[in-house]
């Protein structure tokens, strides 16, 4: 027996809606029989994983926390995706999103004003959006592929970052410990409603972010050139787009708003430079942009899912004694499942015995697939 | 001598798990399939190779275990791309994810234990002979199928008629499947090989590389292996040459840090003060070399877009439904 695939006349809207649904629910099977072989009643584990993390208030505040960076991240990513161009590199945005973003902070530290806020997180775009520019520099100059190029960054920023934790920017009172000084009042990320838990502003910025990356995808002739040179960089050419302009524009757009989720989680959530500052966000984010279909409304929901996924880990980590990199599995069988029932979006799946006879009237119209 | 000859066998034990791996990608991309999955196949091949030699208290079983997890997990990149046609980069991209994080969750309970090297095989009496007797015959195992390998892939893709059919469907799928070519079952099998090779490169890590389990011990090979298929331009030997560079910046930049200067005081002018700038650098700017270097090496070799065009398989990462 063996599956075949038959190219549907057009694409199915009804499994378009329904492929992340069933996903989740794959996943949610996948999950339980994972639990079951580590000897926990799956029924106990999925309340402890993804009820118990969201059931008061200020574990809704820490879902925010956890999904605004991943929000941010993603739709900056759908941005590149759409456009055909693979960023996957939002880690190390991410990471010098907060270094930029921390130079007020860290080298003044006594510097105390209004604007201080607002130059950390312009800096922490910039610092971004300049680290994405080098693998769009590099594909557009040197032709080289920016999936690689954009990884290696990645390990590049974490090491850039230890040693500024470890060497220029150790706090002299921190008892030698790798951190830089605790950021005073000014340079702190306010929280919106400190009556009830620690959400900050970091998650109304994904929200206006993934706001206006649906605007600008679908109502503004920026987004049309994105679209079109994503499907077809051909068609774009002879529309006069420019295909060089359109890769920094993708992977700088995502870079900034990488830096941003960077400087907010640096400002918001730990408040001074650490070793570590992201718990491979910039990576979960891809599965955010995949599951929210790479549209931005879609992946404000499918980055609250991660974020239920990461708290899911910590909590299974300390009821369950299994370890946090549950939260890890979920996540890549999530993004294994939303793909494989994307295929049902443009195929129907048929399962064709081995003895069968084979039909040989079958319609193949995929012209666009015969070059 | 001594040193020098024990700094060429650290070099060749660097450089066996990206050449093990780098040609096992090679073949998936040389019949069209972009797998970006190696860093998750390379960890899970590590954990399954570490977790069944402590088990078994057997090495050789860890070396084979770690083949067919490898060889396992690739199985389900193949599954997604292959017979439901999904984007072959996401996919790989979430093996990866994947990978890392269950590798993560059974190593566990491994991290701090005590693992067992493979043994190193002399061969007798070539052992012996002086300089090249350690370096070519007195070798961890792996190290000779990395070397077997390299060749017996060269050898099959250039010389056999399986190896031009491979080849003829990694620059037209179409094509091929009209000359009646079993188009899937021959990347099914690719794939299959290239997660072998992955895993067993990931077991070398975890048994002769530091023989214990450190959670994202790959650190990047992975990635590195796949920008050296680019970098060789799809050949063998090229992959073997590409390794052993890599190989000796991955060293040497472990050296660089205990070396001491006075050693290099008749040196020429420049190599003296190349290492004194070397070694001025904080231990995380040599940490970096690696990752740069690939990024150079990228540039360099994608300078010239016509090459690149020549040299790349034409359906490389395109998805391919048989219509009959």
């Amino acid at each position: 027996m063996r599956l075949e695939l038959v190219k549907r006349p057009q694409r199915s809207a009804l499994f378009s809606a329904l492929s992340p649904f069933i996903a989740f629910v794959l996943t949610m099977i996948a999950g339980g029989i994972m639990f079951a072989l580590l000897g926990i009643n799956p029924f106990t584990a999925f309340n402890t994983y993804f009820v118990s993390p969201i059931s008061e208030v200020w574990q809704l505040h820490e879902l925010t926390i956890k999904a605004a960076p991943l929000i941010l991240i993603a739709v900056g990513l759908a941005v590149c995706y759409r456009a055909n161009i693979w960023n996957i590199g939002a880690e190390g945005q991410f990471i010098l999103g907060g270094i930029a973003g921390s130079i007020i902070p860290v080298m003044f530290p006594t510097f105390e004003s209004p604007i201080v806020l607002p130059l950390c997180l312009l800096l922490g775009m910039v610092g971004g959006a300049l680290y994405a520019a080098i693998p769009a520099l590099l594909k557009t100059r040197f032709n080289t592929n920016e999936i690689l190029t954009s990884l290696m960054l990645v390990y590049v920023a974490q090491l850039f970052l230890d040693w500024m934790v470890r060497g220029p920017w150790r706090d002299p009172q921190g008892h030698g410990f790798p951190q830089t000084v605790l950021f005073n009042n000014s340079a702190t990320l306010p929280e919106l409603f400190p009556d009830s838990g620690r959400a900050n502003w970091g998650f109304v910025f994904a929200l206006v972010a993934a706001v206006a990356v649906w605007l600008l995808m679908s109502k503004m002739l920026k987004g049309f050139e994105v679209r079109v040179l994503g499907s077809s960089p051909r068609a774009g050419r002879f529309a006069g787009f420019s295909f060089n302009r359109m890769v920094f524009f993708a992977f700088m757009l995502s870079g900034a708003l990488a830096g941003l989720a960077g400087i907010s989680e640096v400002t918001g959530a730990i408040n001074q430079l650490q070793p570590t500052i992201s718990p491979g966000y910039g990576f979960t984010a891809i599965i955010v942009a995949f599951l929210g279909r790479l549209n931005p409304l879609g992946i404000v929901a499918a980055g609250l899912v991660l974020a239920l996924t990461y708290l899911g880990g910590e909590a299974a980590q300390t009821a369950l004694g299994i370890s946090d990199k549950v939260a890890r599995v979920f996540q890549g069988m999530l993004l294994f499942f939303v793909l494989g029932c994307d295929t049902l979006i443009h195929y129907r799946i048929r399962l064709v015995g081995l003895g069968a006879p084979k039909p040989d009237a079958v319609p193949a119209p995929k012209l666009e697939e015969a070059h | 001598m001594d040193i020098a000859v024990n700094i060429l066998l650290t070099i060749a034990t660097a450089a066996t798990p990206l050449l093990v791996a780098a040609i096992g990608e090679l073949v998936v991309e040389r019949s069209g399939v972009l797998n970006l999955g190696v860093e998750g196949m390379m960890i899970m091949g590590a954990v399954a190779g570490f977790g069944a030699s402590y088990l078994t208290g057997s090495p050789w079983a860890g070396l084979l275990a770690a083949m067919v997890v490898g060889a396992l997990f690739s199985l389900l990149f193949a599954v997604m791309t292959l017979s439901l046609a999904t984007n072959q980069v996401a996919t790989g991209l979430s093996l990866t994810l994947l990978g890392l994080g269950l590798s993560g969750m059974m190593g566990t309970g491994f991290v701090g234990l005590p693992g067992e090297r493979l043994p190193y095989l002399y061969i007798p009496f070539l052992s012996d002979l002086p300089v090249v007797g350690k370096l070519l015959f007195g070798q961890d195992p792996v190290f000779y199928i990395s070397i077997a390998l390299t060749a017996a892939v060269a050898w099959f893709l250039f010389r056999t008629r399986a190896g031009l059919t491979l080849r003829s469907i990694g620059d037209s799928h179409t094509s091929a499947h009209a000359l009646g070519i079993k188009v899937i079952r021959y990347r099914y099998l690719a794939v299959l090989f290239g997660g072998a090779c992955a895993g067993l490169a990931g077991g070398q890590l975890s048994l002769v590389y530091t023989p214990q389990w450190v959670e994202n011990m790959s650190a990047g090979r992975g990635w590195i292996a796949l920008a050296l298929v680019v970098f060789a331009s799809w050949r063998p030997w090229r992959v073997f040459a590409g390794a052993y560079i890599f190989g000796m910046i991955w060293i040497g930049q472990l050296h660089v840090q205990a070396i001491d200067l006075q050693q290099f005081a008749g040196a020429p002018w420049l190599l003296y003060k190349v290492m004194e700038l070397l070694k001025s650098l904080p231990s995380q700017y040599l940490a970096m070399l690696p990752y740069l270097a690939t990024i150079v090496v990228l540039v360099l070799i994608s300078r010239n877009k016509r090459l690149t065009m020549m040299n790349t398989p034409a359906s490389l990462g395109q998805p391919f439904v048989p219509d009959r």
